[in-house]
């Protein structure tokens, strides 16, 4: 019974005051623990309002404006979408994107899973492996995406190097239209190969022993475990982590701004970059902000998506 | 009830966005009496890091406050003085200097768009304006009006390696005058070793497009029409441009295998010492020495060759005022610009301090003046307090009398943005077809210069 029915109930039965002095601690002791709750609420709704709502308002308001941060924004419609519609980049723009992202689910998603699968089946430095899959996230991404550079450096490069020692050709990587997208597909798997690998772990070790060892009973090897068991029991995370997959992934922008200047012949240009270009570049806000509202929009199909998958594991 | 509270949520975060967006505005300043207390901020001041610099400018203001009491400069300190990428945000924040510093390349971005105040009824009072060249006060100004005033000023020049020349058998003193002589050096460079570049060029993040604009103007060609309306550089200049470089690159394989290159690695080649030659202005050996462990003795700079005659990209930096700025702050910048930026002998220009400080003299920029009487003054300053060998700089210098000074296009990093994919595609794709990446290129450029006008 809570404190306010409790004080209905005495109301209704003739109290004069249906407050005795006990009430009065609990009903302090209430307020107490909720102020404190709302403190900490206060205190995420203001950052989340003003680091993540206001720029998104801003943002669209921008879309519709041709502004120069001096006079009044001025309306401008639908002028902003227009102008980088007709970009030539733009198309080419979406398409880098949609390619990245398809890349990075072949080889960016797949990756982690093989590998937690793999840490999760081994007998021994299983702390060792997983702190080792781990270290590349705690690097700061330029810093990973700079070390890429050298590696990919057609000459002295690491990767060249490893081609030359097994006497294959030298690939040219970042500097090739055919391959430049997926050197950025691998730097960037790389980086966040540890995060979705921990994940996978975790939902791994939360499937009950004894299904593997009924499998292992009936005969069943390990890519049949995988298939029957692993698969099946970590279904959800996986639908959940290939969401945010996408929604990550779409908005790349930190590694064709380091690695490949949109280049070579915006063979990676992506949505995010040519946001950039407009914005800070060529000075024009209105433009950046269009492009901006265009991947927001899209990426709110796959976040709602993400919201109802994770929605319906919490209630499984 | 959800309804409730959603609506809720929304009339919150609505509130926070205007109490937000409110924070942002920023009223004019009263204006004060003529000869009232006026603070200025300005920026540009150099950094902490830089002790040397850092001491001068400070003395600089002291003598400057003590001229002009009623004034007092506020220096915003930064590295490197401006950063294009946050030019906006420090305007729409409200945290603009009065007088700020812009490159060359944003100039006319910023007057388009009204983002500096127009200085024309004051400019009169700086004496030194009148000696200016007038190709260089040209960059600040549109039509009549006037906006800012010039700091340094350059044109694009061939930047090389005397040491590299000296270990491929190429005479330092007499640096290539055509671009087969440039070819020859390349080769000989290259054949140094793995890991030697005779010649680098830039190819991304728009690099590849303004260095298009100086091979180009330097060839006698324009990047659009003269009334600006069209592209222009679908010319045999513009061919002659991309097809010298595919032969450097794949004929003569004297550029290295390492495209797609920005300013920073054309630097940091340069500074490594194995980079033999590239197109850059005076302003590159500066940064080559105080930033990437080059030496001022090991570099020199020529024209751009077969520019004689021509033209040539002109580059550099000065500074405009925050349109919300009142009228006294605007005078008192401008007392500020030329005791400071314009006046030789003080200021930027103190060479006997500079050469006290251990700082380098002698390289051949700014050049604000051309020949008229400050400039010619600044000129045998800078050669009684030389500290770097002024040799180095000659062919550079001796070819300056015949080169006229070329502006950049409009649209600028937009048209650099469209012949960055025309440079990549040269120096990375054995096959490219030049008419086509010049055809393509114009047509693009055509667009954006037609939503231009």
């Amino acid at each position: 019974m809570t404190v306010t029915e409790e004080w209905v109930r005495r109301a209704q039965s003739g109290a004069t005051d249906p407050r005795s002095p006990d009430d009065h601690g609990a009903l302090r002791r209430a307020v107490g623990r909720n102020l404190t709750a709302y403190g900490f609420l206060c205190a995420a709704l203001i950052c989340f309002a003003l680091f993540s709502w206001y720029p998104m308002i801003r943002e669209i308001v921008l879309s519709f404006q041709q502004n120069n941060f001096v006079d009044p924004g001025e309306w401008v419609g639908f002028d902003n979408f227009r102008t980088v519609v007709a970009d030539p980049a733009f198309r080419s723009a979406w398409l880098n994107t949609a390619a990245f992202s398809g890349l990075a689910l072949v080889i960016g998603y797949a990756v982690p899973f093989v590998l937690a699968v793999v840490l999760n089946e081994l007998k021994h430095a299983k702390a060792y492996l997983r702190f080792v899959v781990y270290l590349p996230v705690m690097l700061p991404p330029a810093v990973a995406v700079l070390l890429f550079k050298w590696f990919y450096d057609p000459g002295a490069g690491l990767f060249n190097q490893a081609l030359d020692a097994v006497h294959l050709p030298a690939l040219s990587w970042l500097d090739s239209t055919s391959t430049a997208l997926v050197s950025l597909v691998i730097v960037s798997t790389w980086m966040n190969l540890g995060t979705g690998t921990l994940i996978y772990l975790a939902a791994l070790q939360s499937i009950p022993g004894d299904l593997y060892e009924s499998a292992e009973l009936d005969g069943a090897g390990l890519l049949k475990r995988v298939w029957h068991v692993t698969i099946p029991q970590t279904k959800l995370i996986l639908l959940v982590m290939l969401l945010l997959q996408v929604v990550a992934t779409m908005q790349v922008f930190i590694e064709p701004y380091l690695l490949t200047g949109g280049g070579p012949e915006n063979a990676t240009v992506t949505v995010a970059y040519l946001m950039y270009q407009y914005a800070f570049n060529f000075g024009d806000f209105g433009g950046g902000s269009a492009l901006g509202l265009m991947l927001m929009i899209v990426l709110l199909v796959f976040s709602t998506i993400y919201l109802r998958v994770s929605r319906e594991e919490a209630e499984r | 009830m959800t309804t409730t509270r959603r609506g809720l949520s929304l009339l919150l975060v609505m509130g926070l966005g205007l109490v937000a967006a409110s924070c942002g505005s920023d009223d004019k300043e009263p204006s004060g009496a003529a000869d009232g207390p006026v603070t200025i901020t300005v920026g540009c001041e150099p950094p902490k890091s830089n002790p040397k610099e850092r001491e001068a400018w400070e003395a600089d203001v002291a003598a400057f406050q003590k001229a002009h009491p009623n004034i007092t400069v506020e220096g915003k300190d930064a590295f490197p003085c401006i950063n294009p990428d946050t030019f906006q945000a420090k305007l729409a924040g409200g945290t603009q200097e009065d007088v700020f510093y812009v490159y060359y390349t944003d100039v006319r971005k910023i007057i388009e768009k009204k983002q500096a105040a127009d200085i024309s009824q004051y400019v009169g009072s700086v004496k030194p304006v009148n000696d200016l060249r007038k190709d260089v006060m040209s960059v600040f100004k549109d039509g009549d009006q006037t906006y800012g005033l010039p700091r340094n000023n350059y044109n694009m020049g061939l930047v090389y390696n005397r040491k590299l020349f000296t270990q491929a058998g190429l005479d330092p003193a007499n640096p290539p005058k055509t671009w087969d002589e440039v070819r020859t050096a390349a080769k000989k460079i290259a054949a140094l070793g793995p890991g030697y570049v005779g010649f680098g060029e830039y190819s991304a993040g728009n690099t590849g497009g303004w260095h298009f604009a100086a091979e180009l103007y330097a060839r006698g060609g324009s990047m659009v029409s003269d009334d600006g309306k069209t592209a222009a550089f679908k010319s045999d200049e513009g061919k002659a441009v991309l097809e010298n470089l595919k032969r450097m690159r794949w004929d003569d394989n004297s550029m290295g295998s390492k495209q797609l290159l920005q300013w920073e690695d054309l630097m940091r080649m340069m500074g490594g010492g194995k980079l033999g030659m590239m197109v850059g202005a005076p302003d590159v050996v500066q940064s080559v020495n105080n930033d990437f462990k080059g030496k001022f003795d090991d570099y020199g700079v020529a024209a751009v060759p077969e520019s004689d005659g021509k033209s040539s990209l002109s580059g550099g930096d000065g500074y405009m005022f925050n349109p919300k700025a009142s009228p006294e702050k605007i005078k008192a910048g401008l007392l500020w610009l030329e005791f400071h930026e314009l006046t030789p002998g003080q200021g930027q220009f103190d060479y006997a301090r500079s050469k006290e400080q251990g700082r380098p003299v002698g390289l051949p920029i700014p050049d604000l003046y051309g020949n008229s009487a400050p400039g010619n003054e600044i000129n045998s300053l800078r050669k009684k307090y030389a500290t770097v060998p002024v040799d180095n700089f000659t062919p550079y210098v001796d070819a300056q009398g015949n080169i006229t000074n070329k502006l950049e296009p409009p649209k600028a990093q937009e048209l650099y943005a469209v012949l960055d994919v025309a440079m990549s595609a040269v120096l990375t794709r054995k096959d490219a077809d030049i008419d086509k990446l010049l055809s393509d290129a114009e047509g693009k450029a055509n667009k954006i210069l037609a939503k231009n006008t």
